[in-house]
């Protein structure tokens, strides 16, 4: 069994920049020092191409950046709280709550249900809200943890 | 109800699940059930077909193309994308409802295969009747327009190699070379067994003229339920020998009645093998008995009237009617009395079994010198009398020769458009008088279009080409004179501004 989506390591429940390519790479940056990502400028142009083909952004706050990629290791989430608010093209405002999905680009599918099995937590309006109310980086990782289970 | 959806999105890994989710969720809070194929990176798994099967509807939140597609043909659908589906997902199980509540089965004629890219149809359903009529004549006739083409040349290129192999008497001998021989001992050094391989594929083509002419108008009106009947109904009108008649009669007779059973009201259970099973078994059903039964008979006479009353027009008639259908293809270039010209000329074409300068093929030589006029006579007439024209219509002149000499008569519709009465007056006669000289000539043609390129397909070619000549030329003068004797505004001040440009390139 490959490693845990996420880990404390790679959230960041108070993410200062205010522009999304800031935010991006500062979640990027968490899952390089993991050795998740191994080219950050490699992954971040991934992702930014990504959102360039349609912007991420969900109602209830949430932003969504995510891509396949090469420089992926393993499929692996960064989430960052942005308490200021951080525009990711949503219909109704900023995002607060912001979701980096790293996938590999070679895996096999069984090793993607994992993030399928995410995305559609992520739809849940209790799961956001859980997430938002976590107060610590450890608290948010668990919560991914225990409810993120694939199918 | 029931639903079945499919999801995607570019990268596969978050809004295809995202959209799964929250649509089974909607659906589940406003009681209804929806299943989701997720055709996302971590693999897709198809639906169960009987789950298909009992959905009352289909949900595409896709931003990719839909892998199978035609598994949910005559299913009333909503297609949303996939963002909707993730941000609004009640509001689009909403729409799947209302769908499915306001769906008539007609619809499930028009809409899906539409959806899934069936073959097109050039019908407008906002139109009026008499132009859905034409409509689906039309898209009948440019289904077979290609088998024509295939057949006909076909045809054409092994009676030439017949004269060649057997001499004078080569279009008869080629027809008699038994298919026994062809299978068993053909022998790739004779020119003989090629022009007999030829002739006898190009037969299989024009075998269908018919039945696709009839299927198509079928498909027209009635989507895809039409297919079958019309194409049955076809067969038929070949079999009892009302041709093309027949077919047209079959085309619109297979169309209505597989529309109208489509329409029916039926149990759910019944409803997915009503495509597959019961349109087509009662609809051919009912164009069978009614043609074999009622209707055939008096249009297979009818069909040999028509014949018969063409290969005995000759002389002066025969000269009369080139000039009826010259003038009908020069009047609108390519609007729908020059479709109804050349369609009549292409139906003829369907007649099996005739000498190679029957009558019909007289009438698509006479149609095609007509039709190869309007472009090729503006194109002269730009060159001989420049500073009648504006520069954008020199330069339409110039793309005008290839698209006269390719029988392509819309190539003329610029300059009809910008100056109509003078152009037309004069296409008319120009065109009318091409297409008489060919009768008179006796210039044959089997193949549909090509224009000059089909050139060696027609008998006594260069007597054509001095028709669509004198054509062209007593069009040119025509509307030459017509135009000199009223200046085009519009050409003077450009010719004003070329002269000042003139001179002032003069004094530097």
């Amino acid at each position: 069994m490959s490693s845990p989506l996420i880990t404390a390591d790679l959230v960041d429940v108070a993410v200062d920049a205010t522009d999304r390519d800031a935010v991006t790479r500062r979640l990027i940056d968490l899952l390089v020092a993991a050795g998740r990502v191994t080219d950050a400028d490699g992954f971040h142009a991934d992702v930014r191409a990504r959102e360039a083909q349609m912007a991420t952004g969900m109602p209830g706050g949430i932003g969504l950046p995510h891509a396949r990629s090469a420089h992926v290791t393993e499929p692996s989430l960064a989430v960052g709280k942005v308490p200021a608010g951080v525009d990711f093209g949503a219909p109704d405002g900023p995002a607060t709550l912001v979701f980096l999905i790293a996938a590999p680009d070679s895996g096999e599918s069984a090793h993607l249900q994992i993030l399928a099995a995410l995305a559609r937590r992520l739809v849940h309006e209790s799961f956001r809200q859980s997430l938002k109310d976590a107060p610590d980086a450890a608290t948010v990782a668990d919560i991914v943890t225990r409810e993120v289970v694939p199918s | 109800m029931k639903f079945v959806a499919v999801s995607s999105c570019p990268t596969g890994i978050a809004h295809t699940y995202m959209a799964a989710e929250a649509l089974e969720q909607a659906g589940a809070a406003a009681g209804h059930q929806v299943v989701v194929e997720t055709q996302g990176a971590a693999g897709s798994v198809p639906l169960d077909p009987a789950v298909i099967a009992d959905a009352d509807g289909v949900i595409y939140a896709a931003d990719l193309e839909v892998r199978d597609k035609e598994r949910f043909a005559g299913k009333p659908f909503v297609d949303v994308g996939v963002k909707k589906a993730v941000h609004d997902a009640p509001g689009v199980v909403a729409a799947a409802v209302a769908a499915v509540e306001s769906w008539t089965p007609a619809d499930a004629a028009a809409a899906p295969a539409a959806a899934s890219g069936g073959p097109a149809t050039k019908v407008d359903s906002n139109a009026s009747v008499g132009t859905r009529i034409r409509q689906w004549l039309m898209t009948g006739v440019s289904y077979m327009i290609p088998f024509v083409a295939a057949g006909g040349i076909l045809i054409a290129i092994s009676f030439m190699l017949a004269q060649i192999a057997w001499g004078k008497t080569g279009v008869v001998d080629v027809t008699k070379v038994p298919l026994d021989h062809l299978l068993n001992s053909f022998d790739a050094g004779s020119l003989k067994d090629w022009a007999a391989v030829t002739f006898q594929t190009g037969n299989a083509a024009f075998a269908f003229l018919v039945p696709v002419l009839s299927g198509f108008i079928a498909y027209a009106i009635a989507d895809r339920p039409g297919l079958v009947p019309g194409f049955v109904g076809g067969a038929v009108s070949v079999a009892i020998g009302a041709g093309f008649l027949g077919g047209l009669v079959t085309g619109f007779l297979a169309g209505f009645v597989a529309l109208w059973i489509s329409r029916w009201r039926v149990p759910k259970g019944v409803r997915g093998v009503m495509p597959v099973v019961v349109i087509p078994l009662l609809s051919s059903l009912v164009v069978g008995i009614v043609m074999f039964v009622l209707i055939g008979q008096p249009i297979a006479a009818a069909m040999k009237g028509l014949s018969s009353w063409l290969n005995g027009l000759s002389g002066s008639n025969l000269i009369l009617l080139g000039a009826l259908l010259g003038a009908m293809m020069g009047f609108d270039l390519g609007g729908p009395i020059n479709k109804v010209a050349y369609t009549f000329a292409i139906t003829g074409l369907a007649t099996t079994g005739l000498a190679q300068d029957a009558v019909q093929y007289r009438i698509m030589a006479a149609v095609m010198a007509a039709g190869m006029v309007a472009p090729l006579a503006m194109a002269l007439a730009t060159v001989v009398r420049k500073h009648l024209f504006t520069h954008a219509e020199r330069e339409n002149g110039k793309a005008a020769w290839l698209l006269g000499l390719s029988f392509i008569s819309e190539g003329a519709i610029p300059f009809a458009a910008a100056d109509p009465w003078r152009v037309i007056v004069s296409s008319v006669v120009g065109s009318s008088v091409a297409g008489s000289l060919v009768m008179a000539f006796g210039s044959a043609q089997r193949a549909p279009h090509g224009g000059i390129w089909v050139l060696p397909l027609i008998t006594n070619w260069w007597l054509f080409l001095v028709a669509v000549a004198v054509g062209m030329v007593v069009m040119a003068a025509i509307v030459i004179a017509l135009k000199s004797a009223k200046p085009n505004p519009i050409v003077q001040a450009e010719e004003a501004a070329d002269e000042r440009a003139e001179l002032v390139g003069a004094t530097v």
